[in-house]
């Protein structure tokens, strides 16, 4: 008895996709992407630089290293490091998170550096309070409100063009611990916020007044994980030297200083 | 007189000894857990009815058990009479009175150094047979101990620990034997499973999950590859009288990742196996998934039942396996029934006239990476199945929009060290424990999925908003229990999945509910995070 079960038409298009965005020598996932960007931060960033490239000779972001040729290579140094220099090994990094660095890695070679240049942070600053009125969601270092992410280190965290691709088209990759959810209650009205945890039977936010709250799933009338993203966007908001300063000034920020 | 009699009737029916006729018979008296699976045919359901879809709210914790370990506790206790016997991960073993769950006696098990499991330093339970406890350990030892002091009774090594082999699973008896199968698939081992006799622990029959040189489907090898090519068994299997035969599950060909070294099918990888109890000598085999790249162990529990099929009464076996599909087998010939997708399937589109899966060229690990549904952890995994003859449903603890990036790699042996060959890669929002679930429509969830197994349709789900390693329980009353990694233990009508009860215990479930009575009363038990919780309806 042959028995042959139609083949989902959604999945066939994930395949292609798949095998259609080769990256380097090895095919990486967004997560993969994603978790990488993190690790980064953790192990490499206080070295080589949000930008790849405070090490002489090296610019991780274009490609650009001293012994590595492969994406085996990169991942054999971050964890041996190389004896003789200032490149650690990282003993307690296995082969799976090393790997997501290149990932990152390679993602992040795939996109040039920023064009928006010449910028002054102090101006970036003043446009952060008053102008882009983004301390109506965003906190740095203690001020500002805590609904969006806090960017007192997005500087340590994001590249410039990140930044600014993040500042142009904010909706091109909301990451999923900045999703926002909007629920509309049985008795009251909607709420939205930005969602801090799920489970079968509640969700948890914090709302635009920064209350921590919990709804029992139940009790919703509606309930709806939002993937775009909640920021405007300041294409035609600011002046291309508006967003110039506008970076530098998230570029500035480094977050406390740390050992 | 006759009032007198009746009394030493009870007295002596309290302290029998579990026969195997009472193992076999275990359905005959709901009020024991007598197994791992709660009977010989494994369908984690249970005749007791007096916890029913109306009353399950007002269940009430009695007590709670706190393992003095932080392993993840994934064991299902047995219930013998009003004492349960459960373990204290790695490998201690407890005597606790099931109704207040204080304890009677612990053994500490001396564990070697050399142990290495993979995934856990754990085990899921025990058996017993007459006045003894069995528990195999991750080092490779089956030890019994007398129930009544947790004395050891003999302690026999049965594996090499330094090359990787453990054993996590609860034995299985049968009749005068304990069955064990040996865990080590990411190491390299060549799998087996052991029949010793119940008393000296002396190895009665050896049946090699890999065939060797002249045994039939030793040719599914490549090379020497059967030498190191895993097929472990981790999970307990089942046993039907009637034909003798004793069902397991067996675990990945290795390396897991990279089948290049080891072309073939790979028997008798990701495959069941039935073999005769006595001698250990193979009846039949189904392999659900030849030549694995996917990590698809075939670790499930066998679930046995006679249904109606198409018309007549067979004696059938269930399985829901970790490469996404719902399948049922003549157990008796181990004729391949129907077999279909119960999460979403990406690695093959049918099966041939013999129930051999046409696996799709593209679903094959590279280099680059191959994007597969399931993912690595499966359609299902290990956890419980249950199956109730009331319903006639079958319910799986489902994984569903579950993918994975299959990453081979260049692997050569080396005795006691992982041997993989790759990996896999995430695809979506991660699963591990602890984390906030950020997750959208779109992405993984985990599910308790109700499928008839005569048409393999779903007749209903539960879906949860994070993924599930929690067994699952039924009863006679229609009612299901189940937990998942939210941490919640929730009771479900198990003729529509419509929610009853739940009880949040902050620790992921990963184990098999179980059900027991003492003094008229019902329980209810589960494992969360490290600690054992017992429930009964509020007097």
């Amino acid at each position: 008895m042959m028995t042959a079960f139609p083949m989902n038409r959604s999945i066939v298009c994930v395949l292609l996709l798949a095998s259609g965005a080769l990256l380097a020598q090895h095919e990486y996932t967004a997560t993969d992407i994603e978790n990488g960007g993190r690790q980064y931060v953790n192990n490499c960033v206080y070295c080589h630089g949000p930008e790849g490239d405070q090490i002489a000779g090296v610019s991780l972001f274009q490609g650009r290293f001293k012994r590595a040729v492969s994406d085996d290579d990169i991942v054999q140094i971050i964890r041996n490091g190389v004896p003789g220099t200032g490149m650690p090994a990282q003993t307690g990094m296995n082969e799976a998170n090393a790997r997501t660095i290149v990932a990152y890695l390679r993602s992040a070679a795939a996109v040039p550096a920023s064009t928006l240049t010449g910028g002054n942070a102090a101006r970036g600053k003043s446009l952060f309070e008053g102008k882009g009125a983004c301390a109506t969601c965003h906190r740095v270092q203690g001020s500002g409100s805590r609904m969006g992410p806090d960017l007192s280190d997005i500087g340590m965290q994001r590249r410039a063009v990140e930044l600014e691709k993040s500042l142009l088209d904010p909706g091109a990759g909301v990451l999923p611990q900045h999703r926002f959810v909007q629920v509309t209650p049985k008795s009251g009205p909607a709420v939205t916020g930005r969602l801090l945890n799920q489970d079968t039977f509640t969700l948890q936010l914090i709302d635009s007044q920064e209350r921590l709250r919990t709804f029992v799933i139940a009790d919703l009338r509606d309930y709806s994980v939002l993937k775009d993203s909640r920021m405007p966007s300041y294409k035609d908001k600011l002046s291309r030297q508006e967003l110039a300063d506008m970076v530098s000034y998230l570029v500035s920020l480094k977050g406390p200083n740390k050992p | 007189m006759k009032r007198f009699v009746l009394l030493v009737v009870s007295i002596a029916s309290l302290s029998a000894q579990v026969t195997f006729d009472r193992i076999l018979n275990a359905g005959k008296e709901p009020q024991n857990w007598l197994t791992y699976s709660g009977g010989t045919s494994s369908q984690r359901h249970s005749t007791l009815t007096q916890i029913t879809p109306d009353n399950v709210k007002n269940l009430e914790l009695q007590w709670i058990f706190q393992s003095r370990s932080l392993e993840r506790y994934e064991a299902t206790p047995l219930v013998v009479d009003g004492v349960m016997y459960t373990v204290q991960n790695p490998d201690d073993v407890l005597a606790l009175d099931a109704a207040t769950g204080r304890v009677y006696w612990t053994y500490n098990y001396q564990l070697s150094p050399d142990a290495r499991p993979c995934c856990g330093r754990l085990s899921r339970g025990l058996a017993i047979l007459g006045d003894t406890l069995f528990i195999g350990t991750i080092d490779a030892h089956v030890v019994a101990l007398d129930a009544k002091s947790g004395k050891p009774l003999w302690n026999a090594q049965v594996g090499d620990p330094e090359k990787g082999y453990a054993i996590t699973h609860a034995p299985l008896i049968v009749k005068d034997k304990v069955i064990v199968g040996m865990a080590g698939g990411e190491y390299g081992i060549r799998g087996y499973i052991l029949g010793l006799d119940a008393k000296t622990g002396k190895e009665a029959w050896r049946f090699y999950t890999i065939p060797g040189p002249g045994e039939p489907g030793h040719e599914s090898w490549a090379g020497d590859s059967w030498q190191h090519g895993g097929a472990s068994v981790w999970v307990t299997g089942s046993y039907d009288p009637e034909s003798n035969l004793t069902f397991w599950g067996i675990g990945n060909p290795g390396p897991d990742w990279n089948g290049d070294t080891r072309g073939g099918d790979n028997l008798y990888a990701c495959s069941v196996v039935a073999l005769d109890a006595d001698t250990g000598k193979l009846k039949w085999y189904y392999q659900f998934s030849p030549h694995d790249e996917f990590d698809y162990d075939a670790v499930q529990v066998p679930v046995l039942a006679d249904i109606d099929w198409q018309g007549r009464p067979r004696k059938v076996m269930m399985w829901a396996n970790r490469n996404g599909l719902f399948y049922v087998l003549d157990r008796t010939t181990g004729q391949f029934l129907s077999g279909k997708p119960f999460v979403k399937v990406n690695w093959m589109n049918g099966f041939d006239e013999r129930g051999r899966p046409m696996k799709l060229a593209s679903a094959a690990s590279s280099k680059t990476g191959t994007l597969i549904f399931p993912g690595n952890q499966g359609g299902t995994n290990w956890y419980s199945p249950s199956f109730s003859p009331h319903t006639g449903l079958f319910y799986i603890p489902a994984w569903d929009n579950y993918s994975s990036l299959y990453v081979k790699q260049d692997q050569d042996f080396v005795e006691g060290r992982t041997f993989g060959g790759g990996g896999p890669r995430p695809t979506g929002p991660a699963t591990k424990t602890g984390v906030q679930n950020f997750r959208g429509d779109e992405d993984i969830y985990g599910a308790v999925r109700a499928i008839d197994p005569k048409t393999g349709e779903k007749k209903w789900e539960f879906k949860m908003a994070d993924v599930t390693e929690a067994g699952i329980l039924t009863t006679a009353s229609d009612v299901l229990f189940t937990g998942g990694h939210e941490g919640y233990f929730f009771a479900l009508d198990a003729r529509n999945g419509k929610l009853l009860w739940k009880s949040s215990l902050g620790g992921e479930v990963r184990s098999g509910p179980m059900t027991f009575m003492v003094n008229g009363r019902q329980y209810v038990a589960v494992d969360a995070g490290n600690s054992l919780f017992v429930w009964a309806l509020r007097q």
